[in-house]
């Protein structure tokens, strides 16, 4: 009786272990943050988060919609497909709306057969747009080359609600607080002075599904669309993720049960 | 040391079997994820088509274009090239096949005949053919000798069967979309 | 414990292959028979479970390597590739990436264990050393494969700890360029780690090889931290008590790694390494992966660059005299009342070093009028007690500590003669 105390005891040693593991060392990785008067994100409750998380495939449409139609003016998402929209998992366009949508733009393509460059309307297989050719050519037009999107949810700490508390998070600036002309003020902006203008305004962006289109609406689709365009397989790894889930316990429990009886003519 | 678990062959036995088809069921599904990561991903399913302008290539001339990492044989046949082809319908091919049936309707509706779109990858063993050559003046494989016809037929050779027809449609009278 | 072969080929291909390459008999003697103490606990299971780290790592790392191109242009863009349109690419990437991490979990609970009961001392110092050995090359293969990805982090990670032998005097400069191949981190670096990264993990097999080698010659230690007197009162079969055990440990442990893969997949690593590599620009915050925090908060601890260098690596150059550190002649620290205080003493200096590694060094712990104590000032502190711990106590605790009486047998420990607390 006292050995299976003993035994209990570590076991519970180790999945307090595991458990310590499991929510210590993220917060061990994490960073202090960026140093000063970072302010902490607001935090909303997403569809894509936690065990059964998916997105929300009107939000990711409207926030397609407002991506093309603000983001996209300045910011480029090298990374990201036509085809990637009417795959499982995304904003899940039908074939025939992905080709309409890649058509709008035009593509510079070759060399032909004559070794000249040719343009020719999108197609699927294509990348989202660039509005410059290269950073070099937006740094000269907008004096900062503003960063390419398609990572951009998971290359900030607290992503999603950063990105979101930054679009709404324009203010003006605190009384007395010297503000160079062309810079703006955000309240969650490290440093709080930022390039990039105001980009959202009620009304905005028409959304055909009737959806009210004001500025918390619109940040909210658009980071929505932003995590889907870095993890276009989120979807997939928590589906997948929860059988595995399911199989290894089955497989712990199977292995103790098996264990048990082989170590039970030791004891 | 060894030990020997003789005896009965009942619960105890059930649950190492249990136990251990669980296991290997599940390294079986583990492994499939490595296997399926050489299949062709989707960056190159999603086909490239190539649209190719035809107007520069004269009568009894051939280009070649690259279409999904192979060469593609547009050939401007020659009436002479025409009736050739057309009248070995009738001969003992190895792999059956008339030469209109090779071929695909232009913008009017009508058979384009002066036209034969192949692939230019020989069916034996994946070398490109020599154009204009061999005994019936289509393709001739310097890998093996295969020997092809003005319709891309097989004639002679090892290769089985004969060069393979592309997807590909006519846009206008100048320019055809493969793929 | 080494012991005469028990293998006895069943039929007549075992007995002509057994005249030829007696590979079964090899397998048989090591795997099967071989015999393992019987008072292992689970602590005993990361043995097992950190073969099949290396196993994971060695596979998904093959499977990434045929679609990663190593150069500056194409890095940050072919992982991604991977992540969106190789089949399962995704899963091949998180479980490689946080793979590393488990590793790096899994060998640290492997060597405190090896420290708590003692696992270092006679006849067991050559095993201790190669495991150090393993440890070593595992971080140079982490921080290889960190560079890889071509982000923020993975640039000047590179470029930091490249800059760390350009603190050798004389030598240090010309080390550096020949190391970058270039004036600065750049292609000729990406290229070499890529083949380094992929080299390595052989390098760590081979070595496992001997390690398990040289286990099987000692045989285990064992949580009694006493030797096997009595074969078949005190030990049992390898197959399948402890197989059974150590395939139940790895079970659980995959548990706590699919969570990661499949839940959390991002939470081990760093933002910054989502943004493509600017050698123009510095991140704000520059930290390593967090099983390096402990070391890199020890190279911060020194203000002098040679000193933090040469503390970093003195750090884990002691592991290799622990053997001869140790006075006592008692292995467990079950027996070791004063050690056993000591021992989680230092594992919170450790993972307080962690922590100091991760923030930024001038954050201000408690506050005294204008300054107060900061993390550096902490890392400091740490930094001398995990010397301390080596060179002081080690030696000290063996000469004046009194033991508790040791055990008969593993046998007689088995059933409970052994105190209650551990």
């Amino acid at each position: 009786m006292k050995n299976k105390m003993i035994d209990i005891s570590r076991k519970t040693g180790l999945l307090a272990l595991a458990a310590a593991a499991a929510i210590g060392l993220p917060l061990l990785a994490t960073p202090a943050g960026a140093a000063g008067d970072a302010v902490k994100p607001i935090q909303l409750d997403w569809s894509f988060e936690g065990v059964f998380g998916v997105y929300d495939r009107d939000a990711l449409r409207r926030g397609y919609k407002v991506y093309k139609e603000v983001c996209a003016v300045c910011h480029s998402a090298e990374l990201v497909r036509f085809r990637n929209l009417m795959e499982p998992g995304g904003p899940e366009f039908t074939e025939g709306q992905v080709k309409a949508l890649a058509a709008d733009i035009v593509v510079v393509d070759g060399p032909d057969d004559r070794g000249e460059m040719f343009e020719r309307p999108g197609e699927p297989k294509d990348r989202f747009p660039s509005p410059y050719p290269n950073d070099q050519a937006a740094a000269a037009a907008m004096g900062a080359a503003a960063p390419d999107l398609s990572v951009i949810a998971k290359a900030r700490p607290d992503g999603v609600n950063y990105l979101y508390s930054l679009l709404v998070g324009y203010t003006d600036a605190p009384e007395g607080f010297e503000l160079l002309p062309g810079l703006s003020y955000n309240t969650y902006f490290p440093g709080h002075v930022l390039a990039m203008p105001r980009p959202l305004s009620d009304g905005q962006v028409e959304y055909e599904d009737g959806t009210p289109n004001t500025v918390e609406q619109m940040a909210k689709d658009v980071t929505h669309f932003l995590m889907w365009t870095a993890e276009p397989k989120l979807e997939q790894r928590h589906r997948l993720g929860f059988q595995v889930m399911i199989y290894l316990v089955l497989l712990s429990g199977f292995l103790w049960f098996a264990m048990r009886k082989v170590w039970s003519d030791q004891h | 040391m060894a030990q020997t678990h003789a005896v009965e062959p009942t619960r105890r036995d059930f649950l190492y079997v249990a136990t251990g088809s669980f296991a290997a069921v599940g390294a079986a599904f583990a492994v499939w994820p490595l296997i399926d990561q050489m299949n062709p991903d989707a960056s190159v399913l999603a086909l490239a088509s190539i649209e190719v302008d035809i107007s520069s290539i004269p009568e009894g001339q051939e280009s070649t274009f690259k279409w999904r990492g192979k060469p593609v044989f547009i050939r401007h046949r020659t009436d002479a090239e025409i009736a050739a082809a057309e009248a070995d319908d009738a001969a003992a091919l190895p792999d059956p096949e008339s030469d209109s049936a090779r071929l695909r309707p232009g913008p009017s509706g009508e058979l384009e005949k002066k036209w034969l779109v192949v692939i230019g990858v020989c069916t034996h063993l994946g070398c490109v053919p020599l154009s204009y050559r061999g005994e019936y003046d289509g393709y001739f494989c310097p890998c093996h000798g295969s020997v092809y016809d003005t319709s891309g037929r097989i004639r002679k050779g090892p290769a089985p069967t004969n060069l393979e027809v592309p997807p590909y449609e006519f846009v206008s009278d100048s320019r055809i979309l493969i793929g | 414990m080494s012991h005469q072969s028990t293998y006895t080929p069943g039929n007549a291909f075992s007995r002509w292959m057994d005249e030829r390459l007696p590979v079964m008999r090899l397998v048989n003697d090591s795997f099967v028979d071989y015999p393992v103490p019987k008072n292992l606990n689970y602590w005993w299971t990361f043995g097992a479970v950190l073969s099949f780290c290396l196993a994971v790592q060695i596979v998904t790392g093959i499977v990434l390597a045929m679609h990663y191109v190593p150069t500056t242009e194409l890095a940050f863009a072919s992982v991604e590739h991977i992540m969106r349109d190789v089949n399962y690419g995704w899963l091949i990437r998180y479980v490689h990436s946080n793979g590393a991490s488990m590793f790096f979990i899994a060998v640290y609970i492997h060597m405190f264990r090896g420290l708590y009961y003692g696992s270092y001392k006679a006849p067991r110092e050559v095993l201790w050393i190669l495991g150090v050995l393993i440890y070593l090359l595992m971080m140079a293969t982490a921080f290889f494969g960190y560079v890889l990805p071509w982000g923020q982090m993975s640039f000047w990670g590179a470029t930091v700890i490249t800059n760390l032998f350009g603190a050798i005097p004389l030598v240090g400069e010309a080390l550096r360029t020949w190391l970058w191949g270039d004036f600065a981190v750049g292609d000729p670096t990406l290229n070499r780690f890529f083949s380094l990264h992929y080299l390595f993990p052989f390098l760590i097999a081979g070595v496992v090889v001997l390690h398990i080698w040289a286990l099987h010659v000692t045989g285990q230690n064992n949580p009694a931290g006493i030797e096997v007197k009595d074969p078949k009162k005190d030990t049992v079969a390898f197959t399948p008590y402890a197989t059974m055990k150590d395939a139940f440990g790895l079970a659980i442990f995959m548990i706590l790694f699919s969570y990661f893969v499949f839940f959390n997949p991002n939470a081990l690593g760093e933002p910054d390494n989502y943004i493509v590599a600017d050698p123009l620009v510095t991140p704000a915050h520059i930290v390593p992966e967090w099983y390096l925090l402990p070391f890199y908060a020890i190279l911060r601890a020194v203000p002098d660059k040679l000193g933090g260098v040469v503390l970093m690596f003195g750090a884990i150059a002691i592991l290799f005299v622990l053997p001869w550190l140790d006075t006592s002649k008692v292995r467990s620290a079950r027996f070791r009342p004063l050690f056993k205080q000591f021992f989680w003493i230092f594992v919170v200096a450790c993972i307080g070093l962690g922590y100091c590694g991760g923030q930024s060094p001038d954050k201000i712990l408690i506050a005294v009028g204008d300054g107060g104590f900061d993390v550096t000032d902490l890392s400091r502190i740490l930094t001398i007690y995990y010397f301390a711990h080596f060179l002081i106590l080690f030696p000290l605790l063996g000469l004046i500590e009194k033991p508790k009486p040791l055990p008969e047998s593993i046998a007689a420990s088995v059933l409970g003669s052994e105190p209650a607390k551990s």
